[in-house]
């Protein structure tokens, strides 16, 4: 069975997995792990150039936005101004329409802050962005961020950069019942199980950042993040058995001695 | 040029001095940053990065300069 491509804005993706590119030692460490992940699309922070020191390697020197999609996020940002004048930056590097948008509202659990974000997607949707929302799991304001013009929506798992994996599979299988928007577990994963569980929810892709970036061998988790999106995926599409309470024989009693 | 004469400005948050008449263009050379991988904000306003060559910084004025750094 060939599955369909993953399909954001009308562009579309072989690969289901997208990674982040921050917490890497280098730059170099980075853009080897994104190979080995197969990824298409990266998210990117938008900030100050260091003037002080000219000889600092830049991220576009080692990952090509010309061959690898760059997601710009609003990392770090509080208010929907904050995020609005971000992405508008981040258009304004080289063209960029298609955003993370990112609103936190608590700098401990990093969790969005949802009246915020649902006003920044209002807001940038209306400018031409094409927002994909970090949101937390609730259905409810799923449906609002979809009505507000969201191309994606992006449910944590658990706190980002926490590895817990998702802590709330009955609210992101109801957000998969309710939209066909692309949805995109964004923050919390830990290791490739994670993943696979994800993508066996009904998930369309998943965002991972910290779990391949502090991994003892960020390369291998790369591959193996690829491989369990890839396993997952094909299990979520090829229709699991119920679940039985009971026993079932694998081996037929007939001709038995 | 006597120093009482140069402007000051605040640049990615640090203090600098440039001679009057100085355009945001020769600023981004006097940095050397590569213009294809930057936006910049005078006065909080996004400039278009053809018209720089046309933009005299004036006293007080505060430049950021942006690019895409790791993220998640």
């Amino acid at each position: 069975m060939i599955d369909k491509k993953l399909k954001i804005a009308n562009k579309k993706f072989k690969s289901r997995l997208i990674v982040g590119t921050g917490k890497y030692k280098s730059f170099n460490e980075c853009a080897r792990a994104i190979k080995s992940s197969g990824a298409e699309i990266v998210t990117v922070a938008v900030r100050r150039v260091n003037i002080s020191n000219k000889n600092k390697a830049r991220l576009m020197d080692y990952i090509d936005p010309k061959k690898i999609t760059y997601l710009p996020n609003t990392a770090g940002c509080f208010t929907a101004e904050d995020a609005i004048r971000t992405l508008r930056l981040a258009r304004e590097i080289g063209g960029w329409k298609l955003v993370k948008l990112e609103v936190l509202g608590d700098k401990r659990n990093l969790f969005p802050e949802m009246i915020e974000t649902l006003r920044s997607t209002e807001l940038l949707t209306k400018e031409g962005f094409q927002v994909m929302v970090y949101c937390n799991d609730d259905p409810l304001m799923a449906k609002r961020l979809e009505s507000a013009g969201a191309v994606a929506i992006m449910p944590l798992a658990a706190p980002i950069g926490s590895g817990l994996g998702i802590q709330n599979k009955v609210n992101i299988k109801i957000i998969r019942k309710q939209t066909k928007l692309p949805l995109i577990i964004d923050a919390g994963l830990g290791q490739a199980s994670d993943a696979s569980i994800a993508m066996e929810l009904g998930c369309d892709g998943v965002l991972i950042n910290t779990a391949i970036a502090k991994a003892k061998n960020p390369i291998q988790m790369a591959e193996a993040m690829k491989l369990a999106v890839i396993s997952g995926r094909k299990s979520f599409l090829s229709g699991r058995i119920s679940p039985n309470l009971f026993g079932s024989a694998s081996t037929t009693n007939k001709g038995i001695i | 040029m006597n120093i009482k004469n140069k402007i000051k400005i605040t640049v990615n948050g640090k203090q600098m001095q440039v001679i009057p008449k100085f355009s945001l263009k020769n600023l981004i050379a006097k940095l050397k940053i590569p213009l294809n991988k930057i936006a910049i904000e005078l006065n909080k306003k996004i400039i278009d990065k053809k018209k720089i060559s046309k933009i005299q910084l004036k006293r007080g004025d505060k430049i950021e300069i942006v690019h895409f750094i790791g993220g998640g």
